[in-house]
């Protein structure tokens, strides 16, 4: 019988309801996966004992005949942004080392009325800000890939420990999101898939604020069906998010095999960026190869105000959270510094609660929306965001999707960039763009490069376009063929 | 604009958040850079162009004012570093 840790949430389902396995067997074989991977310190808090009682539920469902559906039983890792009720949430920060939320969070209560089941809240740059899930007050997540040389490397980030954990088979799906690339980038360092949903299309209520006009809840999976099924169950309009846009639920499996001849597809020319290695150049030419191979047809499009992208997100996003942040005061949650005034309480305890990373940024944005900068840095922005938006939407006026790379580079060593904050921030330089639009986007594994690192290919598609977008990724992967390698096929 | 110390004492006093001594020169060279950085913005023409802070365009929806959950001050309070009864407490504010 195949290790039941091979499979994909789609096949093990079918196994489910076949009654070949039953789902506390297929969770205790990823718990014990989970157990002889500590190293790789993939989460940050290990819920066994929630996953077996949940996987018991599930069987007693499916045995009277009331199993929920694709997703009933399959075990899940959460990054832990996502508020679950009686679990510690921590953001990965020192300042919400205690905090045990008394509600769950939309997304996570949807995941558990679809049957899934938590295996523990997986590691995340410290409040998702990072690329490369080294921020954490929990330690660096270790990448489940490694070089030809055999040295450490970052997972990507800010949700590292989920695309860890669905690479190194620890979990079959995981939950992450995405501010400016923290689902699609990991996703690409890690050879899986990673969906970041249309801006409103997944509920917000109940996941740690970073920056609100940006975060979006989204799936990281083995394979793009995989990634349909698990969109299929978080999607939906919630009233308890004012930004959550009511638009019908779809079940976003229906076309994904219908294929895509005569779709169009645009090859943004501004994407060729400086000193990017040329496997990567290589291998978005074959993606375009992969779609006019299945009856597409590529074309130029001209995303003009690209290289403005980064620099706005790096006034919007560090503004919103500085915001978002000044919760974190010592007073209704979190770890509390004693002061003797309530202005020296707060000072301390966000000087101890609050990391370097996150430090940098509240600074950054209390400045960019301080009085006399306000329109020189942040509403300046807003607007090239606008600019930005309008790039996409005359693209979209010629062309049904944007294929790109997902990353400029492969996986890094944790040394290279963690010292120079800004050549931190040019890893997200091809996802930044739609996250400011708002735009749904999928990475998909590519290829191995010369190190037998795994390489990401990212469609950008229409807003509320998903269907369409899964369908586009699901004949780049089978194109892709990339099949089932996993990082356990490099240790012979 | 570039960060000196005094800025970075005062930004840093803005965000409550106590910055060490022997932090702020590295500070205000780290902010520099990144300010420096994002001032690229400016060779970018924006005159007529309207600012976004809504990516989906919609207006926020509206209703009733009434109360739809609560009545839970010990789930409120669970989390809360001190507390009486069931207040939050704070060091003394009112001479």
């Amino acid at each position: 019988m195949t290790d039941l840790i091979d499979l994909t949430i789609h096949e093990a389902s079918a196994s489910l309801t076949q009654g070949e396995f039953s789902a506390e067997e297929l969770v205790l074989a990823h718990i014990k996966s989970i157990e002889t991977q500590r190293d790789l310190n993939m989460f940050i808090t290990e819920t066994p004992e929630v996953a077996i009682q949940g996987a018991r539920e599930s069987d007693l469902r499916r045995s009277k005949g009331m199993a929920l559906g694709c997703m009933d039983g399959i075990p899940v890792a959460v990054k832990d942004l996502f508020c679950t009720k009686g679990i510690l949430t921590t953001a990965g920060s020192r300042i919400l080392s205690n905090f045990v939320p008394t509600y769950e969070s939309t997304i996570t209560e949807k995941m558990n009325n679809a049957g899934a089941v938590l295996l523990g809240k997986s590691n995340l740059d410290e409040f998702a800000m990072g690329s490369s899930t080294t921020t954490s007050f929990y330690g660096s997540t270790i990448n489940p890939w490694r070089s030809k040389k055999r040295v450490d490397l970052v997972p990507g980030g800010s949700s590292g420990g989920s695309a860890a954990a669905v690479a190194a088979q620890a979990a079959m799906g995981a939950l992450g999101t995405d501010t400016g690339g923290s689902i699609r980038q990991p996703a690409s360092f890690c050879g899986v898939v990673g969906l970041k949903p249309t801006y409103g299309r997944c509920s917000r209520w109940g996941i740690v604020a970073f920056a609100s006009s940006l975060d979006q809840a989204g799936p990281i999976t083995r394979s793009v069906h995989d990634a349909a099924i698990f969109l299929s169950a978080i999607a939906g309009y919630d009233a308890k998010d004012s930004t959550s846009v009511p638009v019908d639920p779809l079940d976003f499996e229906q076309s994904l095999y219908s294929g895509i001849k005569g779709m169009k597809f645009g090859i943004p020319k501004e994407y060729i960026v400086e000193n990017m290695p040329a496997e990567i150049t290589k291998l978005w030419e074959k993606g375009i190869t992969w779609l006019e191979d299945r009856g597409a047809e590529c074309m130029e499009v001209s995303l003009p105000h690209t290289k403005y992208a980064l620099p706005a997100y790096y006034i919007i996003a560090p503004a919103e959270a500085s915001s978002n942040l000044a919760r974190y005061d010592g007073v209704r949650y979190g770890i509390r510094e004693k002061g003797d005034t309530l202005d020296e309480m707060y000072q301390l305890t966000r000087a101890k609660g609050f990391g370097d990373e996150v430090q940098r940024r509240i600074l950054v944005g209390t400045y960019v929306l301080s009085a006399g900068y306000y329109d020189a840095y942040y509403v300046k922005a807003q607007k090239v965001r606008t600019l930005i938006a309008e790039d996409f939407v005359k693209a979209f006026k010629k062309v049904e999707a944007i294929l790109t790379p997902t990353t400029p580079s492969a996986a890094f060593c944790a040394k290279e960039k963690c010292n120079d904050p800004i050549s931190m921030y040019l890893n997200d330089v091809f996802t930044v763009p739609a996250s400011l639009a708002g735009l749904p986007g999928i990475s998909v594994p590519g290829a191995l490069d010369y190190n037998g690192l795994p390489l990401g290919l990212q469609l950008i598609g229409k807003p509320f376009e998903e269907e369409t977008l899964l369908k586009a990724a699901q004949a780049l992967e089978e194109g892709a063929n990339f099949g089932r390698s996993t990082p356990k096929g490099l240790e012979v | 604009m570039s960060f000196d110390r005094k800025v970075v004492y005062n930004v840093a006093n803005l965000a409550r958040i106590r910055v060490a001594e022997e932090n702020i020169d590295n500070l205000a060279t780290e902010l520099s850079a990144i300010i420096k950085w994002v001032e690229q913005l400016n060779e970018v023409d924006t005159y007529t162009v309207q600012a976004m802070n809504n990516v989906t365009n919609s207006t926020l929806p509206q209703r009733n004012d009434s109360v739809l959950d609560g009545g839970y001050p010990k789930d409120v309070l669970a989390n809360a570093p001190e507390s009486v009864d069931d207040y939050f407490t704070v060091p003394k504010v009112v001479e």
